[in-house]
């Protein structure tokens, strides 16, 4: 459709083609982008809310054999700095994320060559039996490893991690959804087919999963788009993404050598994400890479949700990007913002309370 | 722009025609503004009244700041960068080593020192006049943006003198213009309750009309966030457009959030980006009179500076190098930017860079 066709007022008639959503994402006025998508917004989640959740990120281990060229966070087996959590350690991690009000934990760790799935489904089972909290865990590439390393199907690792206490899979490791992207910057993680085959066996055995995108890379800026367009037709089949948190490449301290994305490229395709991701009830903000101002900025650019208040992080920190917020300060920040904050399960529901 | 009738549904169709029939904005009105809950409609009003006196352009300044003392006499509660003579953390700055930081810099194509510090309680005057002069000898292509008003009024207390003559002297040393600092917010409540010691708001402008008078360009500010009221923010508009009526001196408005961390302001929290960009939108809207508008990254953040670019301001400010006021409250940007990345962060907002000096005048990058 032409542009004339997009109103100010975010309506328009039907879905958005990959054409008029590349033609929105790299000619339309920015206030008006963002009007569009925060009219969407409203449409989808007309209370006064805007929601987070209480968690805290637990990376398990360090050690990858992936060797992502825009992660800072790995250490190579057998190289200096590699850990493996253990229970003790992680016993008080959880416990500490439970008194602090915390609802779930979302762990994720590297390709590690010697751990088995029973190592897995152990730290599940010892999690659950002791500790009443929701486990957001295993991004597709590590369940894609586990697979391989087991000589097993992904329909089998997933309900087995289910039947061990898996309660929902985050999107991470999704970067760019294109081969031609992933081979360059991630040649031994796994594929966009395989990623998204992921989330369609667990969406299918009915574990929820959120969705992510890493961009500001190497990719080309259409390769985003495509991106959301291969989110939207698998969301089409199964429904089972509650999110799409999309966050900007943090280049400090990896192999890939470029300038971070400015504000105004990310409040860009997150407004975008929003057009064109019509199927999916919620978008996330990005305080951690982005800070609590463009955040904030955020929640008028589609976002309706402040994602995680983030107890501790190591992934995006391993960069030098250290914002830190308090709950207090989410949601004053919220509040500020024109919204009521509101905190919430991995599953969007209202915790008791809020 | 938005669809008029975006306007309408608001309630501010009235004030949305005022923009774009180029009247004033009554402090009313932006006090309508203030409480529009649809922060990307006002961003938009003032994006449009931006484009209309700048187009895409959006400046930069290759600039150095130097800070030649935190000696203060005034101790405002909203500052961290002060200090009591004797005090451990005190520092001033001897003549030679200003000389040896401009010396350093020789070879950056620098067209702007930035010169301010505290209200010292017995530099003689003559300190300043050197500062002037050196400054000017061993940098004559840059030019010299020092002392704000309130240490124009300090030197003719400690001096004696009035403070018209004081601006003559430092004119003929070779000052060329007054940066904006020290406005803070004029009114006499606020004021009174947080530098009480400090030159008043109607001394501010007094000393500013002056320069205006006497030739020397001027800047404003606004420090907000603290304990103002939105009707005092606005009223501080009001006062700096209506001697901008009279004298025209004033050459660009830099708001500035409150930064709480080292202050002695109690439960001071920092200001939102959402708060920041619509008080950014409302200073462009109400000060039609006012060529520029600037972002000032060291206290906005760089990203949220680049997106005011979009909500009134026009000016990234500069390098800036060596910025301690803002750093000593907590500030979390940059300490300094290049050239280059200046440029970048402007045009990837969607906006062409353009390099200018302290008056605005387009640089010639040949120089």
């Amino acid at each position: 459709m032409p542009m004339e066709d997009f109103k100010n007022d975010g309506r328009f008639e039907g879905r958005l083609s990959l054409d008029d959503a590349w033609r929105l994402y790299r000619q339309c006025d920015f206030l008006q982008l963002g009007r569009m998508a925060h009219s969407v917004r409203l449409g989808k989640n007309p209370e006064p809310y805007v929601t987070y959740v209480v968690d805290r990120n637990i990376n398990y281990s360090n050690i990858c054999t992936c060797g992502c060229r825009f992660c800072a966070f790995f250490k190579a087996p057998g190289q200096d700095g590699g850990y493996v959590l253990g229970r003790d350690e992680l016993a008080r991690k959880i416990q500490e994320t439970l008194d602090l009000g915390g609802t779930q934990v979302l762990m994720q760790g590297g390709h590690h060559p010697d751990l088995p799935l029973s190592f897995y489904e152990e730290m599940l089972q010892f999690i659950k039996s002791r500790f009443p909290i929701h486990i957001h865990a295993f991004s597709p590439p590590e369940i894609v490893y586990f697979a391989r390393i087991e000589k097993l199907g992904i329909a089998e690792v997933i309900s087995r991690l289910r039947a061990a206490g898996l309660d929902s899979i985050p999107g991470g490791g999704a970067e760019i959804l294109v081969d031609s992207v992933r081979k360059r910057v991630s040649p031994n993680k796994c594929s966009s087919g395989e990623w998204l085959g992921v989330m369609e066996e667990a969406h299918r055995q009915g574990l929820r999963t959120t969705a992510t995108m890493m961009f500001g890379h190497e990719e080309e800026p259409f390769h985003r788009i495509e991106h959301l367009f291969a989110l939207r037709e698998l969301q089409d089949r199964t429904g089972g993404f509650t999110a799409f948190i999309p966050w900007a490449f943090q280049p400090m301290n990896t192999a890939i050598r470029r300038d971070p994305e400015t504000a105004v490229s990310y409040l860009r395709l997150l407004a975008v994400s929003r057009l064109v991701l019509d199927n999916f009830d919620n978008i996330q903000a990005s305080w951690v890479t982005m800070g609590p101002k463009i955040a904030q900025l955020a929640l008028y650019f589609g976002a309706n949700d402040f994602g995680s208040t983030m107890i501790e992080e190591n992934v995006v920190a391993a960069t030098g990007v250290h914002f830190r917020l308090s709950v207090e300060d989410i949601r004053r920040i919220i509040r500020a913002a024109g919204f009521e904050p509101c905190q919430r399960t991995m599953v969007y529901e209202r915790v008791h309370g809020h | 722009m938005l669809e008029i009738k975006t306007y309408g549904r608001l309630g501010i169709a009235d004030i949305c025609d005022k923009v774009l029939a180029g009247e004033r904005l009554s402090v009313e009105d932006g006090e309508r503004l203030f409480a529009c809950p649809d922060v990307l409609a006002i961003g938009s009003l003032a994006h449009e009244m931006r484009t209309r006196l700048h187009g895409t352009s959006a400046y930069y300044v290759m600039n150095q700041h130097i800070n030649y003392s935190n000696i203060c006499v005034n101790g405002c509660r909203f500052c961290a960068f002060g200090r009591e003579k004797g005090d451990p953390k005190a520092f001033q700055l001897s003549i030679e080593r200003i000389l040896e930081k401009v010396r350093q810099r020789l070879g950056d194509p620098i067209t702007e020192i930035h010169i301010v510090g505290g209200c010292h309680p017995d530099l003689p005057f003559s300190y300043y006049e050197t500062i002037l002069r050196e400054v000017r000898r061993l940098r004559p292509d840059a030019s010299i943006k020092a002392f704000t008003a309130v240490e124009i009024a300090h030197f003719a207390r400690t001096e004696g003198i009035p403070t018209r003559d004081v601006l003559i002297r430092l004119k003929s040393a070779g000052l060329d213009m007054l940066p904006g600092g020290g406005a803070e917010v004029f009114s006499p409540r606020v004021r009174d309750l947080l530098c009480p010691r400090k030159l008043s708001g109607r001394g501010w402008l007094e000393v500013a009309g002056q320069a205006h008078r006497l030739g020397i360009k001027t800047n404003a500010t606004m420090l907000y966030g603290h304990i103002e009221t939105e009707r005092e923010r606005l009223e501080h508009l009001d006062a700096l457009r209506t001697l901008q009526d009279e004298t025209g001196g004033f050459v660009c408005f830099i708001p500035l959030p409150f930064q709480p961390a080292n202050t002695r302001i109690e439960g001071a929290v920092s200001t939102t980006g959402v708060e920041d960009l619509r008080t950014m939108a409302v200073s462009r809207l109400m000060l039609d009179n006012f060529p520029h508008i600037k972002a000032y990254w060291v206290m906005l953040t760089v990203k949220l500076a680049q997106v005011a670019l979009y909500f009134g301001a026009d000016d990234f400010d500069g390098t800036v190098i060596e910025e301690k006021i803002g750093h000593m409250a907590g500030a979390e940007s940059e300490q300094a930017l290049t050239r280059g990345e200046l440029e970048r962060i402007i045009r990837e907002g969607g906006f062409t860079p353009v390099e200018r000096n302290c008056f605005f005048e387009r640089a010639d990058k040949a120089v």
